[in-house]
């Protein structure tokens, strides 16, 4: 399909090549070559430029038609998310119209305005009114635009702790991430690089001498109960990482030396998110697309059919295998929640004596 | 001031004319025409490379980890079988990154066009000072050989993105790149912005002291004012980056924690303690977001001349014009934080910077309406170089547009470093800016080879180049709503993109045949140096200065005296004259009333 696709696209390039070499050499005919635009020139180009505008629509619309099932404007896994996603179709409407009417404009002008011989210019230098409603009419917008983004930024970065949020820390390495649960306490135990000790199995740096580390559970898949308010400590222990977590429009850096946050509510059970329309939709695409180059994607030891997962993916360049550093995320009922965390082992047994 | 420049007669210049050799002309010249074109070409083969790379690693994105002939040509061992090597895809695009934003947008652009006109226009002999102009040309010649060679080095070049962020910049067991490759590339970069601030030191001096009699500041064509701003900026932001290069030069090489704390690494903990990378962040932007206006200002310069020569009008909004070029300046300086919002900085000064940010919207909305009132009811002459120009600010408004979304904290936070960034800041600076400067070279290659480009290929490659500039961009918007992060090698070791794949062939298709197109402007380019029709003395009907002087260029400019100015540079169409254009040596008539821009 994509290698139909391509030559087809090429073909269309090359005609439109040779046929825009015959134009431009028709338009010479009976022109002293001065190799400065005359009226053809500027007819030509005029009309192009209404050629190109229709292109940028096209192209617009196209994206939207074929791309625009952004899973990032809709079907936000998070309580934030919403309100992310109502500001970011704001600010999207309002590119819209400024683009489809500025763009109009522009190309317009140069078609309607392409110059001809003896015609002359309007001699036109200053209008204070005009510049004075194109300065203002920005403030207003931008000024509505600001306000709106500050409160839902506030609303997202300040954590409240009267949620009693579960405190989990996620760790970062070159090139996987560990998540620890700070346990019944919700307090997580000291940690530092320091105390790493690969031979023990302490991998993470945890200070065995605090009682809050007691109770910690180190695991290599993130389980989050549906409805419960999370807090995020990040840490790395080489360089810089990001926590990425698109279904919840939610990411920060983690940096070696300091421990970032962020928290969120997840509002979908991974089981839930599957039954979507979007998701369904998604997943059949992708699978048709899996199927038709099945012997590659065999090859490469995955499994053909996917079945959507939350992910959380690492969106710092953080070194060779970048691209392959993801955890899945598993969202569910507090009591699969209960269950799942009642099979894991606590930190402090899960070190080698 | 301008008596100086009227003592500085010709006569001592013929002397040097006739000491001239080949060595003092081409080679080692301080005559700013010459020392402009060296910028131009040395930027072209930049330019040239950088491109090259970037089809490379879309290639990989497109068919990730098939065997490529073009790969194993060029790439020789980190391509085993034709293969690309992980790392040295993320070298590629560090390079490319690298190459583009400094080598080629930054030197090419302003250094060629900075060079060539601020004498030319302010109507001055050469450059305040015509052997550093030399020196700095030649700073940049050996950072540009210096970071060509770090291609050479055995563990590969820097591989940590073009912004370098520490510890994986810092440590060579982090990648591979971060070695000789790294080390390389701070030295080159240090001497790129040793190079940058003598040039723009000289342009702020000569823009200051050396223009003619009656060239007041209120008078200077709108590129000059871009030109002398843009000096500006990189004289107080370039020694930032300075700075955090030498500060990770000494984390690198003496064991400094400036950058760096708590790390273990390969089975071991390193010794550093109670350095930040967020430090290295702040300082890096520092000067990383004034760049991207040091990149865009001279564009906008060359395309509001351009226009307003094209359009056979005066520049709309004159005065406004240069408020907007100052405020835009001026908030250039106080926003680069919003590289930041995820970084692990307090939230409040993430709101700090969000409100800073979206101030930028409103100086380059005024600059948007007012080159789009430029041209309305104007009489269009629809050369190679006008049509760049409306480009440019098409791909301005688009790419400036979707900056809104990206300057929001809020919305940052799920599109950092996704690939709608990079669709954002290709469109608002990177093909921008290139437009801005192949505008630049078909107004002005006239005036630098005396000889004309030929218009039909201009055209072409323009039309191709437009269409595949937003063939690439324009859908990059999408996958990066999508959630697909930035700097990945491939996007098939898990499923959850895999209906991206197709939009990403089509991207890197649209890609290589905009690469492709390049060449026509090459063949252009260098057949017209040797080949082109002769140019006349002032082709375009241009009011500024520069087209007052001979075809043929002469040390200091003008055979005679230097003209004095009597009118600003944009009277054209001027009511009351016969000619629709008047320049700005001619004398008012009588009664004629200078415009009270």
């Amino acid at each position: 399909m994509t290698a139909i696709l391509t030559i087809i696209i090429v073909l269309f390039v090359a005609v439109a090549l040779w046929q825009m070499v015959k134009i431009f050499d028709l338009a010479q005919v009976g022109t002293t070559n001065t190799q400065i635009a005359d009226d053809h020139d500027n007819k030509i180009n005029g009309y192009l430029m209404i050629g190109f505008l229709i292109f940028i629509y096209l192209i617009t619309i196209l994206s939207f038609w074929y791309l625009g099932d952004l899973p990032l404007m809709s079907n936000a896994a998070s309580e934030h998310g919403s309100k992310v996603d109502n500001l970011m179709i704001i600010s999207m409407i309002v590119i819209f119209v400024v683009q489809t009417i500025t763009q109009f404009l522009l190309h317009y002008f140069a078609f309607k305005y392409r110059g001809e011989k003896g015609k002359k210019a309007f001699f036109y230098a200053d209008n204070n009114t005009l510049e004075f409603i194109w300065t203002v009419i920005p403030v207003i917008v931008l000024a509505g635009l600001i306000i709106y983004g500050l409160f839902t930024w506030n609303d997202i970065m300040n954590i409240d702790e009267d949620d009693d949020p579960m405190v989990i820390e996620l760790y970062a390495q070159q090139f996987n991430w560990k998540a620890r649960y700070s346990g019944n306490d919700n307090v997580l135990g000291k940690a530092n690089v320091r105390l790493i000790d690969i031979d023990r199995a302490n991998i993470l740096g945890v200070d065995e001498e605090d009682p809050n580390a007691e109770d910690d559970v180190i695991v290599t898949e993130l389980h989050l109960p549906v409805g419960k308010p999370v807090l995020f400590k990040m840490r790395s222990q080489d360089v810089l990482h990001s926590a990425y977590m698109p279904h919840f429009r939610a990411q920060m850096n983690c940096v070696p030396g300091m421990v970032t946050q962020f928290g969120f509510t997840p509002t979908v059970t991974t089981a839930d998110m599957r039954q979507t329309p979007e998701i369904i939709d998604k997943v059949k695409n992708i699978n048709e697309l899996r199927v038709e180059r099945s012997a590659e994607v065999e090859a490469s030891g995955q499994e053909l059919i996917y079945e959507f997962d939350y992910l959380l993916l690492c969106n710092k360049i953080c070194g060779k295998s970048h691209y392959n550093m993801q955890m899945k995320i598993i969202v569910e009922t507090q009591e699969e929640f209960d269950a799942w965390m009642e099979e894991q082992t606590t930190f402090p047994n899960s070190l080698i004596n | 001031m301008s008596a100086t420049a009227d003592t500085h007669g010709h006569d001592d210049h013929d002397v040097h004319h006739h000491k001239e050799t080949f060595i003092t002309k081409y080679i080692f010249s301080t005559d700013h025409k010459m020392i402009a074109k060296q910028y131009l070409i040395t930027g072209t083969v930049m330019g040239i490379i950088g491109i090259l790379m970037s089809i490379m690693f879309r290639m990989q994105i497109a068919w990730p980890e098939k065997p490529n002939v073009l790969f194993e040509a060029l790439l020789g061992k980190w391509a085993p079988d034709g293969v690309m090597d992980a790392d040295i895809y993320l070298a590629l695009v560090t390079i490319h990154g690298t190459i583009m934003v400094f080598f080629v947008l930054t030197a090419g652009l302003s250094g060629t066009f900075s060079n060539l006109l601020i004498p030319l226009q302010i109507g001055a002999r050469d450059m305040a000072s015509g052997f550093l102009n030399m020196v700095s040309y030649w700073l940049f010649f050996i950072s540009c050989v210096i970071m060509i060679g770090s291609l050479y080095v055995e563990a590969g070049p820097a591989a940590a993105g073009w912004t370098i962020y520490p510890p994986l910049s810092a440590l060579p067991m982090a990648s591979s790149g971060s070695g000789m490759g790294m080390t390389l590339w701070l030295i080159s970069m240090a001497i790129f912005i040793a190079s940058q601030l003598i040039g723009s030191l000289n342009y702020i001096v000569t823009v200051i002291n050396l223009r003619t009699k009656g060239m007041s500041m209120t008078r200077l064509p709108l590129t000059i004012w871009a030109f002398f701003v843009t000096a500006i900026i990189g004289t107080v932001s370039f020694p930032v980056l300075l700075s955090a290069a030498l500060l990770l030069i000494m984390d690198r090489s003496f064991g400094t924690s400036f950058f760096l704390s708590d790390i273990f690494i390969q089975g071991e903990v390193l010794h550093y303690q109670g350095g930040s990378p967020v430090l290295f962040e702040h300082l890096f932007w520092f000067l990383g977001h004034p760049e991207v206006y040091i990149v865009i200002l001279p564009a906008m310069g060359l395309v509001s001349e351009i226009m307003a020569s094209s359009s056979r009008k005066p520049i709309f909004g004159y005065r406004a014009m240069i408020a907007s070029i100052l405020a835009i300046a001026f908030l250039s300086t106080i926003v680069w934080g919003h590289h930041m919002f995820v970084s692990g900085m307090n939230p409040f000064l993430g709101s700090v910077f969000t409100f800073t940010t979206l101030l930028i919207a409103i100086p380059s909305a005024v600059k948007a309406f007012n080159w789009i009132t430029t041209i309305w009811k104007g009489n269009l002459q629809m050369n190679p170089a006008m049509l760049f120009s409306i480009g440019f600010v098409s791909t301005f408004i688009t790419g400036g547009l979707t900056g809104i979304i990206l300057g929001d904290s809020a919305l940052d936070i799920n599109v950092h470093d996704t690939y709608f960034v990079i669709a954002h800041f290709h469109l608002v600076m990177g093909i921008s800016a290139l437009y801005g400067m192949f505008a630049g070279i078909y107004h002005w290659y006239p005036k630098m080879f005396g000889r004309m480009m030929n218009k039909n290929l201009g055209y072409l490659h323009f039309w191709i180049t437009a269409v595949c500039a937003y063939g690439v961009f324009f859908p990059m918007h999408f996958i990066g709503m999508a959630g697909l992060p930035r700097r990945y090698y491939s996007n098939s070791s898990f499923p959850l993109f895999d209906d991206l794949a197709n939009t990403n062939v089509i991207i890197t298709i649209f890609a290589i045949v905009g690469g492709i197109a390049q060449i026509i402007y090459l063949y252009n380019f260098f057949i017209s140096i040797f080949y082109g029709k002769k140019a006349e003395q002032n082709p375009w009907k241009s009011t500024t200065l520069e087209w007052t002087t001979p075809v043929k260029h002469v040390h200091g400019n003008w055979p005679g005296a230097i003209p004095h100015v009597y009118r600003w540079s944009y009277d054209y169409s001027k009511p009351g004259h016969d000619v629709d254009f008047v320049p700005q040596n001619v004398p008012l008539m009588e009664g004629e009333e200078e415009l009270q821009h």
